[in-house]
């Protein structure tokens, strides 16, 4: 039996940060070149909040919209580089803190901006393996911790979310099939070095890297080779998005609604433009929330069924593509009301 | 590959944050306050998409003005 989308909910820590924040913090920027990432706002962590907090959050609001008993649920992903200890799992922890019956399975899963993609993918075989018929699927990320103060343009391009998703069985509309993908040489392209196994801790120490722009970040912080990502996704995406339609037979013309990854808005302008697709058939939404890695694909469908862009019976594809490098692309038949 | 002058006025249409006059073929852009990490990701990008010619980060830092940018790209096509 295929599974779906069924409902998403959404938590963001208190604080945020507009562009007007910015320029005051950094008047000699001048303005009009990062305005073309489409980011207005961000949600920003501060350091008493966390990703499995947000996560749970998110969760709850979920439950409580739609009365969902939490003992129905057969199964929790946490998907996020935010987890709260070395061992035990994160989504275990939040298993107990939802009250989720003990028979009910708890996985970490650690994946960036194709996050999405590799969370509903797990969640759709879980479901589909016909023993876990309800997955709740959690995100979190908090990034702009690991942006260095004066790494100005990740700064504003990034913004902190969470989001919950419940994938379940389904008799119509449906998720799948996925194409999924990994090319490690990008590693360091996004990377944030310090702070796991193979150099643990935080070096206080650390040497300031400072790029041509005054941009500063160090081995503690998030550094991304933009132009390495920006040749990646150029290179991987329109590519993916035709080799993954042509496999399932479908041509640009069968798919309703494009929801990518939100990397920022440029970049997927150039995208959207590259592959030929109507504005009106593919969704932006970066400009209240920045770029949230795993939690942009969930805001882009919920913001696109806000705004009526997504409705029901719709054929929708699903791509993501980030760190790692990683990627992955999937249909989504939207059948059912999201909360 | 257009002109000079026909590469000069398409590219600017993209770099439209830059005041009008103040970015010429002859200009050292990297020396305009406006300069920033965003118009190389458009560069790139302008050079791919309007001629389909890869020019790399390493490519831009070897250059200083859209001339020599412009020289580059009679080089690769």
């Amino acid at each position: 039996m295929p599974s779906t989308i069924s409902a998403w909910e959404f938590a963001f820590p208190e604080s945020t940060y507009s562009s007007e924040d910015f320029y005051r913090e950094f008047p000699a920027i001048k303005r009009g070149n990062l305005e073309k990432t489409g980011v207005l706002k961000r949600h920003v962590a501060s350091d008493g909040e966390f990703g499995s907090d947000l996560a749970f959050n998110a969760a709850r609001k979920l439950m409580e919209n739609l009365q969902l008993d939490p003992g129905s649920i057969d199964y929790l992903l946490y998907l996020s580089c935010d987890l709260d200890y070395y061992a035990p799992t994160t989504a275990g922890i939040l298993h107990h803190r939802l009250g989720l019956k003990s028979s009910a399975g708890a996985l970490d899963l650690v994946q960036g901006c194709s996050g999405y993609l590799y969370g509903l993918q797990i969640a759709d075989a879980l479901a589909q393996s016909g023993t876990h018929k309800r997955v709740l699927l959690l995100t979190a990320s908090l990034l702009t911790k690991y942006i260095h103060p004066q790494d100005k343009g990740n700064r504003f391009l990034f913004g902190d979310a969470a989001s919950a998703t419940l994938i379940e069985h389904t008799n119509q509309g449906g998720l799948g099939p996925f194409l999924m993908g990994n090319d490690g040489s990008g590693a360091e392209a996004i990377i944030i070095k310090n702070g796991r196994s193979r150099h643990p801790g935080v070096d206080d120490n650390a040497p300031e890297i400072v790029d041509e722009f005054g941009n500063i970040t160090t081995d503690n912080h998030l550094q991304m080779d933009g132009l390495a990502v920006f040749r990646f996704t150029m290179r991987t995406v329109p590519e993916l998005v035709s080799t993954y339609l042509s496999q399932q037979r479908l041509t640009f013309n069968d798919i309703d609604l494009f929801v990518f990854h939100q990397p920022n808005l440029y970049l997927n302008e150039l995208l959207r433009k590259k592959l030929r697709i109507p504005e009106d058939r593919f969704v932006h939404c970066i400009e209240n929330y920045g770029n949230t890695v795993q939690n942009s694909i969930p805001l882009a469908l919920h913001h696109a069924a806000t705004t009526g862009q997504l409705r029901m019976g719709m054929r929708v594809l699903l791509c993501g593509f980030g760190s790692g490098f990683s990627w992955g692309i999937t249909l989504l038949q939207y059948e059912q009301h999201a909360s | 590959m257009d002109s000079l002058e026909i590469f000069t006025e398409k590219l600017l249409v993209e770099l439209d944050s830059f005041p009008a006059d103040s970015l010429k073929p002859d200009t050292h852009y990297r020396q305009l306050p406006e300069w920033s990490s965003m118009h190389v990701l458009i560069i790139i990008a302008f050079c791919e998409t309007e001629y389909g010619i890869t020019v790399t980060g390493e490519d831009l830092r070897g250059c200083s003005t859209l001339r020599d940018l412009h020289n580059l790209l009679l080089t690769r096509q």
